[in-house]
């Protein structure tokens, strides 16, 4: 199911296929080294570290620290119907970063290397097909997540 | 260690060629070095092709190329590093003639983009970024670079001002040199105003998608010698690679394999960055080209804006960049550049630049990245 992930998925087959399914349910997930227990994300199969193949799926908070960002006036076949828009950068506290569009939360004057931010898992509601992503909000919002009582 | 040299060099005009195929404009390079070598074909005993296929309908492009430049049944083969194809090219050249296995070899860069539209290319060049994590996001290649040059102002305090300005320095070279896609000067005030891009980005920030070709003839130190007069020769390789990922990059303020290819070749051409003479760099956009100032020791760390303002890339600063107008105004054929570049660093060394001559060039360098620095080769050149 990892092609749900994104508006335009280009990596159907993954073994961290279930890091869309996770997701959709609201949760962001890493990948934890089921040997030497490192941490990673984007999540892994195979550990960066000592190269052991097996792993389990663990939740992040989301919270993260942008590092850079670029607003993209002149988009990619796929995105156009988007432009502009703005993707950041993020530092995640539990480790690794991520890449994701800067949202409706924060106004483009308000956008600063450094600041606090919150990943916010996302479906593209317009969409036929399940399409997933998520956005960077300020800290603080809130979402769903599957089996928890809103 | 016995040496490589280059003997030929040919250069054809880049931009929108509407009135040439691939192998058409690899032809013009390609009859260009010959004569310039004073050989004929049949001298050449292999090639080796630099592009990226992707821009092609034609697949398996090094076999076109072959039969239309005359070449069969002498071994070709194709090498991809994106944007630093050309110079994956040449080191594979180098590599073949220090092998023994072949003597005389062109190295032949050739790329069309003009057939593919602007959002096509910005798809498929925005996918030389990750594709798995990144892409989705509608990531391009002018926005990573554009994410890079957004850390190093954020660090150092780099100005959109200084980017301009090394748009203005090659675009003021470039209008000397008769390939370049853009032969005008342009001013700090226009490129300010210039079109959005990717933020910090405008439109004179980015170079160009072009086409065309360049040919360098490559020998083994015997046959040099015999053949020709003017060698110049390549005399330190270096290449290294970083992540494919922006997520997983030690910096955002640095090419680390833009530091670590350059290590390597002053190591083993026995120099340092302060004997380069002139240097010809990857600048795919202007931030690249204050990257490499740092990247490659021609200045401190962080100092590659004021570098550019105290306007030591000029010929007559310290280290002239780029003097025949750079990617940024001789258009960027993803795969010819690494060729291109060392053409220009050849003709720098042989005294042949006319009026972009840098005085006493006797050691030159080139420096050419692939993707956003996933590869980078650099190479020196001397011509004693
Ligand atoms: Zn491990």
């Amino acid at each position: 199911m990892f092609e749900w992930f994104g508006k335009v998925n280009f990596t159907p087959h993954t073994k961290v296929s279930k890091f869309a399914e996770h997701l959709r349910d609201g949760r962001l997930m890493g990948s934890k080294c089921s040997k030497c227990g490192h941490l990673d994300f984007p999540p892994r199969a195979d550990c960066a570290k000592c190269m052991h193949g097996e792993f389990e799926y663990v939740e992040w908070s989301g919270a993260g620290k942008l590092i850079t960002y670029t607003r993209i006036d002149a988009a990619p076949i796929g995105f156009q119907d988007l432009d502009p828009y703005t993707v950041g950068v993020v530092d995640l506290k539990e480790g690794g970063r991520l890449v994701a569009w800067i949202g409706e939360s924060i106004p483009e004057s308000a956008i600063e290397i450094g600041m606090d931010l919150q990943v916010v898992p996302r479906v593209f509601d317009e969409l036929p097909n399940i399409k997933l992503y998520y956005t960077l909000e300020v800290p603080g919002t809130t979402w769903i997540k599957a089996g928890e009582v809103g | 260690m016995k040496r490589v040299g280059i003997i030929g060099i040919g250069h054809g005009k880049f931009g929108r060629r509407t009135d040439a195929s691939v192998q058409e404009l690899a032809f013009e390079a390609f009859r260009e070095a010959l004569a310039d070598a004073k050989i004929a074909r049949e001298d050449i005993d292999a090639s080796v092709i630099g592009s990226v296929p992707e821009y092609h309908k034609q697949r398996s492009l090094s076999g076109v190329v072959q039969e239309y430049l005359g070449l069969n049944p002498i071994p070709t083969w194709l090498t991809e590093d994106a944007c630093a194809s050309g110079s994956a090219a040449i080191r594979t050249a180098w590599m073949a003639i220090q092998s023994g296995l072949h003597d005389i070899v062109a190295v032949i860069g050739c790329q069309k983009m003009s057939e593919l539209k602007t959002p096509e290319i910005l798809a498929l060049m925005g996918r030389v970024g990750e594709v798995q994590w990144e892409s989705i996001f509608g990531t391009t290649f002018p926005g990573y670079y554009a994410m890079l040059a957004r850390a190093h102002m954020h660090e150092y305090g780099t100005t959109k001002e200084q980017l301009a300005s090394v748009a203005v320095k090659n675009h003021h070279y470039g209008a000397m040199n008769k390939h370049a896609m853009f032969q005008k000067e342009i001013t700090i005030d226009k490129a300010l105003k210039s079109a959005p891009v990717a933020s910090p980005f405008q439109i004179f920030d980015c170079c160009a998608n072009a086409d065309g070709a360049a040919v360098v003839i490559m020998a083994s130190e015997e046959k040099a010698k015999e053949i020709s007069e003017r060698v110049v020769w390549l005399d330190g390789l270096g290449s290294a690679t970083t992540t494919m990922s922006v997520l997983r990059r030690p910096t955002l303020t640095s090419l680390p394999s833009a530091v670590d290819a350059s290590r390597q070749a002053y190591k083993m051409a026995g120099v340092s960055a302060d004997d380069i003479k002139v240097a010809d760099v990857h600048d795919c956009f202007t931030i690249a080209e204050i990257l490499a100032y740092e990247d490659l020791g021609f200045c401190e760390r962080g100092k590659g804006g004021k570098f550019i303002d105290d306007r030591e890339s000029y010929i007559g600063g310290k280290h002239p960049v780029n003097v025949d107008g750079g990617l940024k105004s001789k258009g960027h054929p993803i795969g010819t550049t690494g060729v291109s570049m060392t053409t220009e660093i050849v003709k720098q060394l042989r005294g042949d630049a006319g009026e972009r001559q840098v005085a006493d060039a006797n050691i030159g360098l080139t420096h050419n990245v692939g993707g956003n620095g996933q590869y980078c080769f650099v190479h020196i050149y001397n011509r004693e």
